[in-house]
This record gives C-alpha cells, structure tokens and sequence, in this order.
C-alpha cells in the first residue's frame, strides 16, 4: 500500500478532526482567520482599547444579522448560484414585523409571518430557476425588486416597533465571566452558524449541496436530487434572510423600506472572503462567519481611527474581495 | 430494415431465462428533427454480459440514456419486468436497480472518493451520516477492484483513469439489478480491465443483467455473451458473440468490410538516419517533486516516440512537463537549439508544440461553441486575437478535418455538447492538428474511438511523421504504441525505464520490461 492509503481503522484522530475535508480545502479559510487575527493585532498596535475582548464581542452584536445573512448566502453560492434579494427581503421583513405589530398582531406572530414570508419567497425563486431554466442572477434580481416594491406597498414611511416583547430581546444582554456581554441575537447567529455547519456536512441534503457545486449534471446522472436540493437552498436562503431581517428589526426597532440597501452585496462579500467559491463547490460557513467579522473589523478600525472617511470601508471591502478572488483563482488553477 | 433478426433464436439454451429484465422496443429519439436513434430495440437478460456495439455516433450512449430517464423517448416503450414503464429521472431508474456508468467520467471532482462512490446512499446514525462506516465500506470496495487509492482523498486529483475506476465502483457497490457500463474501459490497462472482468464476471454469475460498450473487440469476445449492433442509430442485430466471428461483427458495424485495418503503411523509420540531425527536443533531468523522476529524452524530426507503461507510471506527468503544462522542479528542456523554460501551454504553443490532453471532458472540449469553433481555438489563439483566420481558409480547414476523419454530423456548425464521445476526441485531435505542429504530443488520442475511426487517425499521425512532425504518443494500448511508434520509451512507478528503438518488440516484450524491472528492484532491496 501506498502512503497516501489510510484503512479505515487507522484513521488517526487528526483524519477524524479533518473529516470530509483534507487541510488543502480548509486553506482558503484559514487564510481568512490569519487575516482577521492579523487585523485584530494590528489594531490593538495602533488603539488603545481596541484589543479588548469586548471588542470582538461587539462584533458580533452589531453584525449578527449579516453573520445570518451570509449563512444562507453560503448555501446559496456553494451550489453555484448566487441570491440577490436577500438585503431587500431584510427591509421587507422589517416593514412586515413592524406593521403587523401595528396591527395589534402577538409577536410570536408577527415573527412566525416574517419567516414564512421569507421562505416562501426564496421557495418561489428556486423553483423558477430550477424548473424554468432562469439563471440566478436573473430571477433573484427580480426578487429582489418585487420585495423592495412590496415595502413601499406596506408603507412609504419608516414604522417604529413599540412592542414590549421586541423591547426586551432588544435591551437584553447576557453577561459572561469578566463584565464581558452579548445580545440574544449573537446566540441565534452563533445557533444558525452551527446548524448550517452541521446541515452541510452530515446530512445527504448538505453534501448534495456541494455536488451540485462541483458539477450539476453529474450529479443529475449521479441520481442525486438535484432539484429538491436546489429550491431547498434558495428556501434556507429566504429564511435566512427573513432571521437576519428580525434581527435587523431588533437592531433598529424600526421598519422602513430603505432599510438594508445594498447588504446583498456585503453578504456575497463576506462569503466570498471567507473562502467559498463563486462558482460553487467548495468553501465552509465558518468561513462566510469569518468573512463577516472582518468586515466588521474594517468598520471598527475606522470607527477608532476617527479621522478616516467611512468611504474607506469600501474601499478595503473593495480590495479585500479583489485579492480574496484572485487567490482562488490561482490555487484553483494549481489544482491537476 | 433487419428487424427480423433479432427473434429469440439468438439465446442460448440453458444459461439465459426466458424473461428479459429489460426490454426496449422499436425506441425511436429526435434531436431537432435529427433521428438519433431509429425504431431501436435492445432486450437485457438476466445473468448476461450484453454488449452494444456500433461506431461512433450509432447510438448507443443515447440508447442508454433513453433507457435510464436521462432523455424522454419520442416513440416506442420500454418494458421492466414485462411491465412497461418509463423513467423520468436517473434518480427513479438507480431506484429500480438500474446502475448506470455513462460515458463520460460523472462524478464532483470537489468531494472525495468515499463520498463520489456513496452520494446519496451514505451510511446514516441517527439521520447524520456516518463518515467512518462510509469510508470503511467504500475502501471495501476499492479493495474489490483492486484501487490503492485512499477513499478520504479528494477525486478531482486523481488522474481519469482512476475516476475512471471509481465511477465503476460507485455502479458497482449498489445491490442492482441490471448494469450498464458505457466505455467503462476506455482509459484502463490491461490490470484494471482484467479486475473489472472479474467483478462482471461474479455479478453476472449471481444474475445481475450487464450491458457493456467498448471499441475494443477483443474484450467484447473476452466477457460478453450476447451483442446487438447499432448502426446510424438504426438496429442492425441482435447476435451471440460465440457465433460471430470479428470480421463479420466489423461489417455489421460499418456495413462494408474494413480495408485498413491489418497494418499502418509506415515503415518503422532507421533510428540511425534520424538521429543523424540535432533534436528537436531535448528533456536533460526533467523532474518535478511527487509526478515525475528524472527523465532524459531526445525527439528528433520526423520521429515518433510512443509512451509505453501502466496506469500512474508518469507517462501523462512526463506530456505535461514537455509541454509546459505543469513546470518543472529540475532539469531543463531544450527546444530546437535554445534551452527553454517552458512556463506556460502559450509558451509552448508559440513554440509550435502541440498538446492533446487525456482529459477532454475538463481540459479539452468547449461544449457550447460549434464544431468549427472548437477546431480552430488553438490555431486562433497561435496566432494572436488581432489576426483572424480569413473566412474562407477557415472553412476549408474546417472541412478537411471533418473529413479526413470522418466526423459525424459532417456539420460544422453543430454544437460540440451535442457530438458522441468519439466524435468529440476526433474534433479535439483536429484542434492540435490544425496548428500544423513540429511536435505534437498526444495523451490517449484515440480514447473512445472506434476501430474504423482509429486506423484512420494513426494513418494521419504517421502521415505527418513523414512529413517532418515529430510526435510524442501516449496509449494504454499498447498494441497501438507499437504499431506507431520509431522508438519506445517504457516507464514504470514515475521513472522512465528502458528506452529501444521500436524493432521487432511486442506487447509482451514490453510488459516483460515492466515486470523485470519490478523484479529487479526487489532483488536489489532484499
Ligand atoms: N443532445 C443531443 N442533441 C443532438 N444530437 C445528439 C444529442 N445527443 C446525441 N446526439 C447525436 O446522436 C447520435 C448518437 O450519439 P451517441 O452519443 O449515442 O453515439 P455513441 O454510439 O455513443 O458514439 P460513441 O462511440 O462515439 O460514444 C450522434 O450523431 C450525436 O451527434
Ligand atoms: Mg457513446
């Protein structure tokens, strides 16, 4: 036998720990933890304060709906296709939570209407693109207009949320050793990364996902279920989308049609920086997680800078993307 | 049409059961007005090796894949069990014990082998899937096969022989019924093939209905029983292999007897009188960590040096580090007289070196440009985007490739996804020979090719050998190495072994060399 040959009994634990995947696969995001460790030292050089703990904690409480958002984005571009309407389904979400509690509506309601919502509108443009042959672009693009036009159908104004019960989750913080905090948002977050992690890689329906990435027609005459599995992420999507939208109105207290403008675009890029593959098939959610922490870093370095224009936010994501793709690129390329 | 002679006369009493798993009739598929298949039937028993024959482009992936729901089927019907029933999807027909092998390696190359060989059958606990028991019991199987490959290693970095192997072992691993391998060996040795014999053989003895497709006749008449022969997507026959000698199964194919066969008119060039010149490539130590030990090589104008060696022996690593698709760690390359640094395929391409790759599917075939478009990318690309190809030299090129060998549809504007496998290699080989190379390297040219087919592209290689190309020829045939090449080069376990001109050497001469370097080297380590 060969070196490379390892029986299944001898597996050593580290094979174990690596799992589905060898370390060459887990490169693209280890690369994103080195940069979000590496920006994190380097700020704690430069600020004062900026290497606290807390710090990386408030990360997470300001960015927990995107952190959401691009778990489902991830399910999305693994298999090869990307979701557009994701930060008008945000906006939409908030206008819907807002106004049926206007309404007098409970809140559990209000939520379970958001998510269904959600759902059912990233059900509608799977199918489309499954059944009717639509590229992704195209059909998410049209989602996206038709929920930002659904906004303005509920109101062209922004709606204060007064409800007691968003009050409270929203002004709950939950106190950890050493004066430390988090919001129950970070929970959900941390919970939707957790069980997208577990869904991918330990259910027939996750690895499907990445066949599709690799190849749908082979998995087609692979006899996988190719179009249950592609409605099925633009689903997860939509519902991803609806959560982060909640989430969003906790962070607010608001709904408005203008709200989330543009964080499609954030989420694709923490995807994409956190090491997955436009073109599907290859990449992990904790990276899409990382990806989202180091756009939040940007932000705080600019935030503690104070002299900097918050254009340069852009400017960085901007780059960051550029140099994430292009490295891709090559290793993709090296590959036999 | 020759309906008649596919009557029941042709089972074989005794071994073959009066119902057939599967039967097929009269399946008629149109493509845009284009019969692919015409009034087509196919009757599958259990307990046999069934094989489809036919020329490239008769029919037979179609017939397959109208029989396993990949495509919807105009007219006719399709019995299993007695029982018509038609599938919509590949999915329904693996749900009926229908184990299909397709033509093209269809796999993920993003996901590991375990998983290639168990997506959408893994082992569960508890609704999670249980990696362990599916690595353990995908090594089983590898082990049945005889594959020393780790199940936990990613497929895509496997050559295609090996993915090859492992889409036959993700059809074999499921208890089905009935199998169906399309040109299951095309890329294999004469090892794996025997392994793969050895599995048919044992699924056929407990009942299991096998319907293979090869161009190679002699592993027709090696495992198969029974046959039926396809010819321009009409039904020829169906016959008992024991019945029918080759040369009558070749004229039922092509419909006329086959002339070129017997021998290449090529006189094996005196290695004396061409290595009279300088080399027009020359490799000094040529080696890259993990693919190839160094190798030295010379390759003189006109001459045609044919790889001879296993699976995994470094035949294709060597092709791509002469071509400069992969660069080396060591050593260095000298073309015509300079010493080169061949860093990219465009380097070499400018150079007028040419390379046909072993993996069309990934590294070859542009399946939805036309077939002249896929012709003509290399000689455009050689020559700059700025300096089209005038339109009439273009067609006129086009339409001598097309003819020369014999590509089917004759049309160039058809689309490539839409050309059989054959006729997809043949397009690819005319892309290299459009360029009008000085040295052309070809890894598994004929892959997939029918027999007819064959004769004519080793005609043409040796045709352009006289005329001064020189050629680097790689085959798992090695009765076609032979029959080509001036000189050998044999290599075994990434190094090359033996190098002699091509006189008087045959097929077990060569493995001879193999096994005795084997044996050599054992003796040296104990
Ligand atoms: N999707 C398609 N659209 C149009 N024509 C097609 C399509 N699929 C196959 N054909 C045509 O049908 C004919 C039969 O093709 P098929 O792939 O079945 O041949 P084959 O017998 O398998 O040949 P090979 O030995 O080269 O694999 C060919 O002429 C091919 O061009
Ligand atoms: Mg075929």
């Amino acid at each position: 036998m060969t070196a490379t040959t390892a029986t299944p009994g001898d597996l050593s634990v580290w094979d174990r720990v690596r799992g589905y995947s060898p370390s060459s696969r887990h490169l693209p995001v280890l690369a994103t933890l080195a940069l979000f460790v590496g920006m994190f030292g380097a700020g704690g050089i430069r600020y004062e304060g900026f290497a606290d703990p807390q710090v990386v904690l408030t990360l997470f409480v300001d960015n927990a709906f995107l952190i959401v958002l691009a778990v489902g984005m991830t399910f999305v571009i693994l298999t090869g296709g990307i979701d557009l309407s994701v930060g008008s389904v945000v906006a939409l979400s908030t206008m819907i939570a807002a106004s049926t509690l206007e309404a007098g509506w409970p809140p559990a309601a209000a939520m379970a209407a958001v998510l269904l919502a959600g759902t059912a509108l990233g059900t509608l443009m799977g199918l489309v693109i499954h059944y009717f042959d639509i590229q992704p672009f195209i059909a998410t693009l049209a989602g996206m207009f038709l929920a930002r036009g659904l906004c303005y159908l509920i109101s062209v104004d922004s709606i204060p949320i007064r409800d007691d019960t968003f009050f409270a989750i929203a002004a709950h913080q939950f106190t950890l050793p050493g004066g430390y905090f988090i919001t129950p948002t970070v929970l959900v977050a941390l919970a939707a990364v957790a069980l997208a992690a577990y869904v991918l890689h330990r259910t027939r329906f996750g690895r499907t996902v990445y066949a599709i990435g690799g190849s749908e027609s082979s998995a087609m005459l692979m006899g996988l279920r190719v179009a249950r599995t592609k409605v099925g992420v633009y689903a997860i999507s939509g519902f991803c989308a609806a959560l982060a939208g909640l989430l969003f109105s906790l962070y607010t207290l608001s709904g408005y049609s203008l709200h989330a403008l543009g964080m499609e675009l954030d989420a694709i890029a923490a995807v994409v920086i956190g090491g997955t593959l436009l073109t599907g098939g290859r990449g992990l959610v904790v990276g899409s997680m990382l990806g989202v922490l180091v756009l939040g870093t940007i932000q705080t370095f600019i935030s503690f800078d104070g002299t900097l224009s918050s254009w340069w936010t852009k400017i960085v994501i901007g780059s960051l993307v550029l140099v994430f793709v292009v490295i891709q690129r090559v290793m993709t390329r090296r590959q036999p | 049409m020759t309906q008649m002679e596919t009557q029941p006369a042709a089972i074989a009493p005794g071994r073959v059961e009066p119902h057939p798993v599967i039967e097929m009739r009269d399946i008629t598929i149109a493509f845009g007005g284009v019969r692919a298949l015409d009034g087509v039937g196919l009757r599958l028993f259990p307990g046999e090796v069934h094989a489809l024959m036919g020329e490239n482009g008769a029919g037979k992936s179609t017939l397959i894949k109208a029989l396993t729901g990949v495509y919807s089927i105009d007219s006719g019907s399709i019995l299993i069990d007695g029982e018509e029933h038609t599938f919509s999807t590949p999915a329904a027909a693996q749900g009926a014990g229908i184990s299909t092998v397709y033509q093209e390696v269809n796999l993920v190359p993003n996901l590991t082998v375990a998983e290639n060989m168990l997506l959408g059958r893994e082992p569960r606990k508890l609704g999670r899937i249980d990696v362990r028991a599916m690595n353990r019991r995908a090594q089983e199987t590898l082990d049945r096969l005889g594959l020393d490959i780790s199940p936990t290693s990613v497929l895509g970095e496997h050559p295609i022989a090996v993915q090859q192997l492992v889409a036959i072992a993700r059809a074999v691993d499921v208890e089905a019924r009935v199998l169906i391998l399309d040109e299951p060996t095309s890329s294999l040795d004469a090892d794996e093939v025997e392994k793969l014999f050895e599995v048919m053989r044992s699924l056929r003895d407990h009942g299991v209905a096998i319907v293979f497709v090869s161009h190679f006749l002699d592993q027709i008449y090696e495992i198969s029983d029974r046959m039926t022969i396809l010819r321009n997507g009409t039904l020829v026959g169906e016959r008992m292999v024991a019945e029918t000698t080759q040369l009558e199964l070749v004229k039922l194919m092509i419909g006329r007897e086959l002339e070129v066969l017997e021998r290449i008119d090529r006189e094996v060039a005196a290695t004396e009188a061409i290595k009279s010149g300088q080399p027009v490539m020359k490799a000094l130590g040529l080696s890259r960590k993990g693919a190839l030990q160094a190798v030295d090589l010379e390759l003189y104008e006109g001459e045609v040096i044919g790889l001879a060696g296993l699976l995994g022996s470094g035949r294709t690593e060597l092709a791509r580090l002469l071509f400069g698709a992969d660069t080396a760690d060591a050593g260095e390359l000298q073309v015509g007289s300079k010493t080169r640094r061949l860093r990219s395929p465009r380097h070499a391409i400018d150079r007028r070196i040419a390379f046909s790759s072993e993996n069309r599917r990934s590294e070859g075939v542009i399946e939805d440009l036309t077939v002249a478009d896929n012709m003509l990318l290399a000689l455009q690309a050689s020559r700059g985007w700025l300096r089209p190809i005038p339109r009439a030299e273009r067609s006129r090129l086009v339409s001598k490739y097309i003819e020369t060998l014999d590509i089917r549809p004759a049309n160039p504007q058809a689309l490539m996804r839409n050309l059989s496998g054959g006729n997809q290699q043949k397009v690819l080989l005319a892309r290299w020979l459009i360029t009008q190379p000085r040295i052309l390297i070809l890894d598994e040219p004929t892959r997939g090719i029918d027999i007819g087919a064959k004769a004519q592209i080793q005609q043409v290689v040796a045709d352009l050998a006289r005329d001064g190309m020189s050629v680097v020829f790689i085959s798992s045939e090695l009765e076609e190495v032979l029959r080509l090449s001036d000189r050998l080069v044999v290599m075994r376990d990434r190094r090359k072994i033996d190098e002699r001109p091509n006189q008087d050497v045959s097929v077990s001469d060569v493995l001879e060399i193999i096994a005795g370097s084997a044996r050599a080297e054992e003796a040296t380590r104990a």
